[in-house]
């Protein structure tokens, strides 16, 4: 077993647990914090399945952000669709038989790659060119696209300039969820590819990656609009909300 | 107050995204509220020693108990899909004033002390310590936000800059450094029961001159009744209609329906006010308490339903939060809800067939509507979503024959703040308002050019007085601006039908 592979298996035992747990944490204060008020940005579905479909509009065509700008919206919406292919394409790595729908939508998830690039090279130039974006990006901001631009590029790298032991990879981290280790190939672009998504992992919980379950949980648009129709109370609102005089 | 010396932003064709140039409205901010206005609403007097630690206590208990603090601070990933959508950077150009820049004062604070990356990677995440600088930031451009919420319609995770900005008030407040314009208003609201501080005997005379006025006007008598116990419907209005130009014919208005309809209603001199400026400084025992009055004065009145006058965040105070602060109103009629806009109660009077309404009346007028900020985004009418567009527009189509919308992306959800809303309407901050209501006006301009339009309704308080002071900068006529009800009032025939 050499140093990089117990480095590598120590670094995604590591970065899965911080991703987890501090997602879940995340998720649990955000359940847990009450919402005193009802805010709901109007017009608001009335009903419950009014809300879903709503939230369904938000997370799948990003229907504010829509509205709002149509060039953030393009490449927004093209990085973040490339990025759930090119996510689930990876199941292959993880997985043994390859589920069918996996092998399926693996020709679109090897493009989705480029699409990745696309999406970001769009948005990181409007950091650069738009002087209200240029204002309010900070470094970290550059950071995280470079970041995410660098696991598509590295993994663009793989797929068509200096390929990998794909079976050997698989290998491996059948391995890591088995515990039972196999060795990591040691090709330099791989390194580099799993460094870069384990770095993502860890920061995912302490960034703005949070907007991910975040858009879940915002209370103006998972609210409800029946103020009216029913008594609202949470937190501070339900403190002697019996006990009114009269 | 010295002459504001500032350049009234000119109206071109098209609205136009300014460029950001940096700190051009550093300098704004409103008078300091003095102790005494300070106690009247349960804050410190004055700036308190070692406030740094007490601003950044309160904060973290704010965002501990505030779903929306905690997801909207650590939610954005400064796409800039806000930064063109304030009115008050539009027209300013002072890129504070963007959504996010302006959040980001607060987030900034809240990452240093509550985020592991602001705790040990500050320049990273542009964390900020809570210095006097950064107090003195706060100050000048939480007061630049009118809370309109436009910002929210437009995000990707529906942050409202609001929230931020109420929370920011509040952290301020409790350190002692509030605004005089929203506490001192406050206080009143506690102590007589309405902003204007119009004691009960006042508003008594003044509404028995609006009687005989009527009545010499119409030959009717129109009732305006106080404290009228066994009374059907409570009215809760804003202070400004009982005198203001033009809220006075919205009050008007409300009357003659009230009349033709007979409903017997009131006004009550405890509970004079439906603004709760509460809201605009994030106080929410103050919140509870100015409301408190109104379901004290319900029971009192021994009424039956509860009805709000034209006013925009009151409507919002009181659609969303009156069933939350000082329900359940199980002791009014479940046949109505509660409360009840003015707007909605003409609505149901005009189907029902119980209104004349002779629309030639009002003639004289080419109307366009404002859709205020706070009923649009953080309110609704009738029972279904964006009745709060339509019920307003179907009672101004059935007073007057020629009406005309603004452009789409101005109105409905879109709509553009009146630039005096959220504690903002007051004179020592008219550099503001002024350039806050250029998107507005300029589109009031479009429709003015292509129609011909003379009158601008509207169902706010503020958006009424803001505009009448400011329409003149734009060179237009500060009696532009008038009530929905003050068309009703023109166009109904009284005592036509029983």
């Amino acid at each position: 077993m050499s140093a990089v592979t117990v480095i590598y298996a120590l670094l995604f035992y590591t970065a899965t647990s911080i991703l987890v747990g501090g997602v879940a944490y995340k998720v649990f204060v955000y359940a847990r914090t009450p919402q005193p008020l009802k805010i709901p940005t109007t017009p608001a579905p009335t009903t419950r399945t009014g809300v879903v479909w709503r939230i369904l509009k938000e997370i799948t065509v990003f229907e504010s952000l829509f509205k709002s700008n149509k060039w953030i919206w393009l490449f927004g919406w093209v990085f973040h669709f490339a990025l759930l292919l090119v996510l689930l394409r990876h199941l292959r790595y993880f997985t043994e038989p390859v589920w069918t729908w996996v092998a399926l939508i693996q020709p679109f998830g090897i493009y989705a790659g480029f699409g990745m690039l696309i999406g970001l090279a769009g948005l990181w130039a409007r950091r650069f060119l738009v002087d209200r974006v240029r204002y309010i990006t900070n470094l970290s901001d550059h950071l995280m696209l470079a970041l995410l631009a660098g696991i598509a590029a590295s993994g663009l790298i793989m797929k068509y300039l200096t390929h990998t032991d794909i079976v050997a990879l698989k290998a491996f981290f059948l391995g890591l969820i088995l515990f039972e280790w196999q060795p990591l190939p040691t090709d330099f672009m791989l390194l580099v590819h799993l460094a870069l998504v384990a770095t993502l992992m860890i920061i995912f919980p302490i960034s703005k990656l949070l907007h991910a379950p975040g858009v879940f949980f915002s209370p103006t648009r998972n609210q409800i609009d029946n103020p009216r129709e029913r008594r609202h109370v949470a937190g501070w609102t339900a403190e002697n909300a019996g006990k009114q005089t009269g | 107050m010295a002459k504001a010396e500032f350049l009234t932003p000119e109206l071109t064709e098209y609205l136009t995204v300014p460029h950001v140039r940096a700190e051009t409205m550093a300098h704004s901010r409103p008078f300091v509220a003095k102790p005494e206005h300070q106690e009247s609403v349960g804050y410190p007097g004055e700036l308190m020693d070692g406030w740094e630690e007490k601003a950044v206590l309160k904060l973290g208990e704010l965002v501990r108990g505030s779903r929306a603090l905690q997801v909207f601070l650590d939610s954005c990933v400064k796409c800039g899909a806000c930064t063109d959508k304030c009115h008050y950077y539009l027209g300013t150009s002072d890129p504070k004033n963007m959504p996010v820049a302006r959040q980001d004062l607060l987030r900034s604070v809240y990452r240093r002390y509550y985020t592991f990356a602001g705790k040990y990677f500050p320049k990273l995440v542009g964390a900020r310590d809570m210095t006097k600088d950064v107090l003195d930031e706060w100050y000048s451009y939480f007061h630049q936000c009118s809370q309109c919420r436009r910002c929210s319609v437009y995000c990707p995770y529906g942050i409202d800059t609001a929230e931020i900005s109420m929370a920011a008030r509040d952290v301020m407040d409790a350190v002692g450094l509030g605004q005089k314009y929203s506490n001192e208003i406050i206080g009143k609201v506690h102590k007589i029961g309405n902003n204007l501080g119009l004691p009960g005997p006042a508003l008594k005379d003044t509404l028995e001159g609006l009687e005989e006025d009527v009545k010499e006007d119409t030959g009717v008598d129109v009732k305006f009744p106080v404290d009228e116990k066994g009374a059907e419907v409570l009215v809760i209005t804003p202070s400004a209609d009982f005198f203001a130009e033009p809220h006075i014919d919205g009050l008007i208005g409300y009357a003659k329906v009230f009349h033709q309809a007979g409903i017997s209603w009131t006004l009550s001199s405890y509970a004079s006010e439906a603004a709760n400026f509460s809201m605009f400084i994030g106080s929410r025992h103050n919140l509870k308490k100015a409301a408190m009055r109104i379901r004290e004065a319900a029971i009192d009145l021994g009424v039956k339903r509860i009805v709000v006058g034209e006013c925009g965040h009151a409507w919002r105070v009181a659609y969303s939060f009156w069933n939350t602060l000082i329900g359940p109103f199980d002791f009014l009629d479940p046949n109505y809800p509660v409360p009840q806009h003015i707007c909605e109660v003409t609505y149901d009077l005009i189907q029902r067939g119980a209104l004349t309404l002779d629309k030639e009346a009002n003639d004289d007028k080419v109307v366009t509507f404002h859709d205020s900020c706070n009923v649009s985004r953080a309110s609704r009418m009738g029972n279904m979503p964006g009745g709060q567009f339509i019920i307003p527009r179907a009672v101004i189509k059935a007073s007057v024959n020629k009406f005309h919308d603004m452009a789409p992306d101005t109105i409905y959800e879109g709509t553009f703040c009146c630039g005096g809303g959220g504690g903002l309407l007051t004179d020592d901050l008219i550099e503001l308002r002024v350039k806050g209501a250029m998107p507005r006006m300029q589109a009031l301009k479009q429709v003015v050019d292509e129609y011909g339009v003379n009158y601008m309704a509207a169902i706010c308080a503020i958006c009424k007085s803001q505009f009448t002071k400011v329409l003149p900068y734009y060179k237009f006529p500060m009696d532009m601006i008038g009530s929905v009800h003050g068309l009703v009032s023109t166009a109904i025939q009284l005592g036509t039908k029983q």
